[in-house]
């Protein structure tokens, strides 16, 4: 059974004041140096919601515009007024931060997140009217709590408030009288991890015009494991957003690698397809909190405007064949071993040549590599350069070594090969995958026949190995298989079944 | 260059001597390779590690600088595809300026 990329769903949240007070560097500023030049220049250079919407990575995003527009749109792209657009694509949307309030609250099961009355009755009017909205979400958005008792919360202490602008609008309470892993900034994290999840997960669903009833495994493949003081990541948030999304039938598992986590899950949902095990299984990344901001501190000092204010999240499913959608290929999947070794060379050579080797394809035979799809207007002003565009260069130059391209046709296979970083810096979300919106898209209308989708990891972050992670897999046209109606020879498994089938006949007419 | 890194330079040339240790870094953009390259001749230049306000003068090479030191095979193997990619002259005179101006030991190549 081949596995399809049957749907896929990316979505962003804009939530500036979420990014000035708990995305990591700014919180812990906050912390540190509340007087901070930093701390002050932050709050006074948030994005607007509308520009949030009309910035060309963001409708690359949700599927607006094509990585190929975004190419000739000339940079900076965030003073790109000018151009058409909208805050809903083909694969997603951008919510403002008002509904994330409202997906928030809704993603909560254990009256954790306290929004204030009045706000409240602002976001029920504009949520409830949402294609994604459910009705049973009225019962667990509630009827919100007086700002006395938000602040006699808050006085406890454990618990972080929420704001909207400069007002405080809420909070996510303590969730426990001393585990650390369950106050209020840590669960706010999580929350906001599966609240975004939940929002893709119905999308994706949505977009395939499918039931819910029908998904029957979720991968969860963020950065944020879940869990209590005696086992601080052993918990599972695949189930917790499955529930949200009245996933009836279907459980899952968490799997992290870091960046390179939803490239591998999509390895391993594809198996599980490929297996008949299960028809349906959705891979979710959803937003990350601290890594909103995280560059800001770079960007407020060169006097730009912080871009990390958005929570980016993808879902996408894989199901059984459809004779449609494009395929996953497991026939080969680049994977960076214990023994690979860690130069850029060898884990190159590892993700991107040896899988294309084993299935006797040339670099020139993939249409598009997605290596890593960091938006560079964020990351060149920290000094991280262009990381899509170093990635393919890397690409152009393995295959200028192995003698599949010249030298002087590198540039040439750099543009017509390379994608244009258009993802926000979340993590796991900029790490290949979401390039499946675009990829399932032109492959259908026959633009692209195949693509190369590659997850890195830093997992020596987590301070147990000096070693990356890193999967690679190819997505391709989904050709018909000619079928043989009859076998032209004899396989050694036929020939075994039938021996098998004789001598148990034997065996019950002369056994005792 | 992060503060463990840091860190562990200091250690190193505490205890086998400035004179007995060379740094090789593998920066892929000259500015990065200024700032490390600084780090470990005249201190942290952003004030926040181990190395802030310490003067090792350690000498300081980019890779691409010893090739001639290096087994081809490993070379090709490990390097030879970011000299296609970077800017190699960049990156050396990058390194090669802070060498000279800040490193009291040297080795010769």
């Amino acid at each position: 059974m081949k596995p399809v990329v049957k749907g896929v769903a990316l979505s962003l949240f804009h939530v500036p004041t979420l990014m000035a007070y708990y995305g990591n560097v700014p919180y812990y500023e906050r912390v540190f140096k509340p007087d901070s030049e930093y701390l002050s220049k932050l709050s006074s250079t948030l994005r607007t919601y509308d520009e949030a919407v009309k910035y060309p990575p963001n409708q690359v995003f949700i599927g607006n515009y094509s990585p190929e527009e975004l190419r000739k749109i000339k940079r900076p792209w965030l003073i790109n007024e000018n151009l058409t657009a909208n805050r809903e694509g083909e694969f997603g949307e951008i919510f403002n931060e008002l509904e994330f309030f409202g997906w928030l609250k809704i993603a909560d099961s254990f009256e954790l997140v306290w929004l204030e009355k009045n706000f409240l009755v602002q976001v029920k009017e504009i949520i409830s009217r949402h294609s994604l909205f459910y009705q049973s979400d009225l019962k667990d958005l509630g009827e919100g709590k007086e700002l006395y008792e938000i602040k006699a919360e808050l006085a406890k202490g454990g618990a972080v408030p929420l704001f909207y602008g400069l007002e405080i609008i809420g909070c996510v309470r303590n969730g426990h009288a001393y585990d650390e892993n369950l106050k209020g900034y840590p669960l706010l994290e999580k929350l906001a991890n599966k609240a975004s999840s939940v929002v893709v997960l119905r999308q994706v669903i949505s977009n395939c015009a499918m039931e819910a009833k029908s998904i029957d495994f979720i991968i969860e493949s963020s950065e944020e494991a879940v869990g209590d003081m005696f086992q601080p990541g052993g918990g599972d948030l695949a189930k917790a957003i499955a529930e949200k999304a009245q996933c009836l039938n279907a459980n899952g598992v968490d799997v992290r690698a870091f960046c390179a986590g939803p490239a591998g899950a999509i390895i391993i949902a594809s198996s599980l397809v490929k297996s008949g095990l299960f028809k349906n299984v959705v891979v979710i990344g959803g937003g990350s909190v601290p890594k909103l901001g995280m560059n800001s501190r770079e960007h407020v000092a060169k006097g730009l405007t912080p871009l990390e204010d958005c929570l980016g999240a993808v879902a996408v499913l894989i199901s059984e064949d459809d004779g449609i959608s494009p395929v996953i290929n497991l026939d080969s999947v680049g994977r960076h071993k214990v023994g690979t070794g860690s130069s850029p060379q060898a884990i190159t050579t590892a993700l991107v040549s040896d899988p294309l080797k084993m299935l006797g394809l040339n670099f020139t035979d993939v249409d598009k590599y997605a290596p890593e799809l960091h938006n560079p207007e964020i990351t060149e002003p920290a000094g991280a350069g262009d990381v899509p565009l170093a990635n393919i260069k890397m690409i152009a130059a393995l295959a200028t070594m192995q003698g599949e391209i010249k030298r002087d046709q590198m540039d040439r296979f750099i543009v017509e090969k390379g994608i244009v970083g258009f993802s926000p810096t979340q993590g796991h979300i900029p790490s290949g995958v979401p390039i499946l919106g675009w990829a399932r898209k032109e492959i259908l209308i026959d633009n692209w026949k195949r693509v190369m989708v590659i997850g890195k990891g830093s997992l020596f972050l987590a301070r147990m190995t000096n070693l990356a992670e890193g999967f690679s897999f190819l997505v391709e046209k989904n050709e018909p298989v000619t079928e043989l109606t009859q076998p032209t020879t004899l396989s050694r498994e036929y020939i075994r079944e039938v021996i098998i089938e004789v001598l148990q006949e034997m065996s019950g007419k002369f056994g005792g | 260059m992060d503060l463990e890194n840091q860190g562990r330079i200091k250690e190193i040339a505490e205890k086998y001597g400035q004179d007995e240790v060379i740094v090789v870094l593998g920066n892929a953009d000259p500015g990065g390779a200024e700032v490390f390259a600084e780090t470990v001749t005249i201190g942290d230049p952003s004030y926040a590690g181990p190395l802030a306000g310490v003067s090792l003068g350690l000498p300081v090479y980019h890779i691409f600088e010893l090739k001639s030191e290096v087994d081809p095979s490993v070379w090709q193997e490990n390097v030879e595809m970011m000299e296609l990619v970077l800017d190699v002259e960049g990156l050396v005179n990058s390194i090669k300026e802070r060498r000279e101006k800040y490193s009291k030991y040297s080795i010769p190549v």
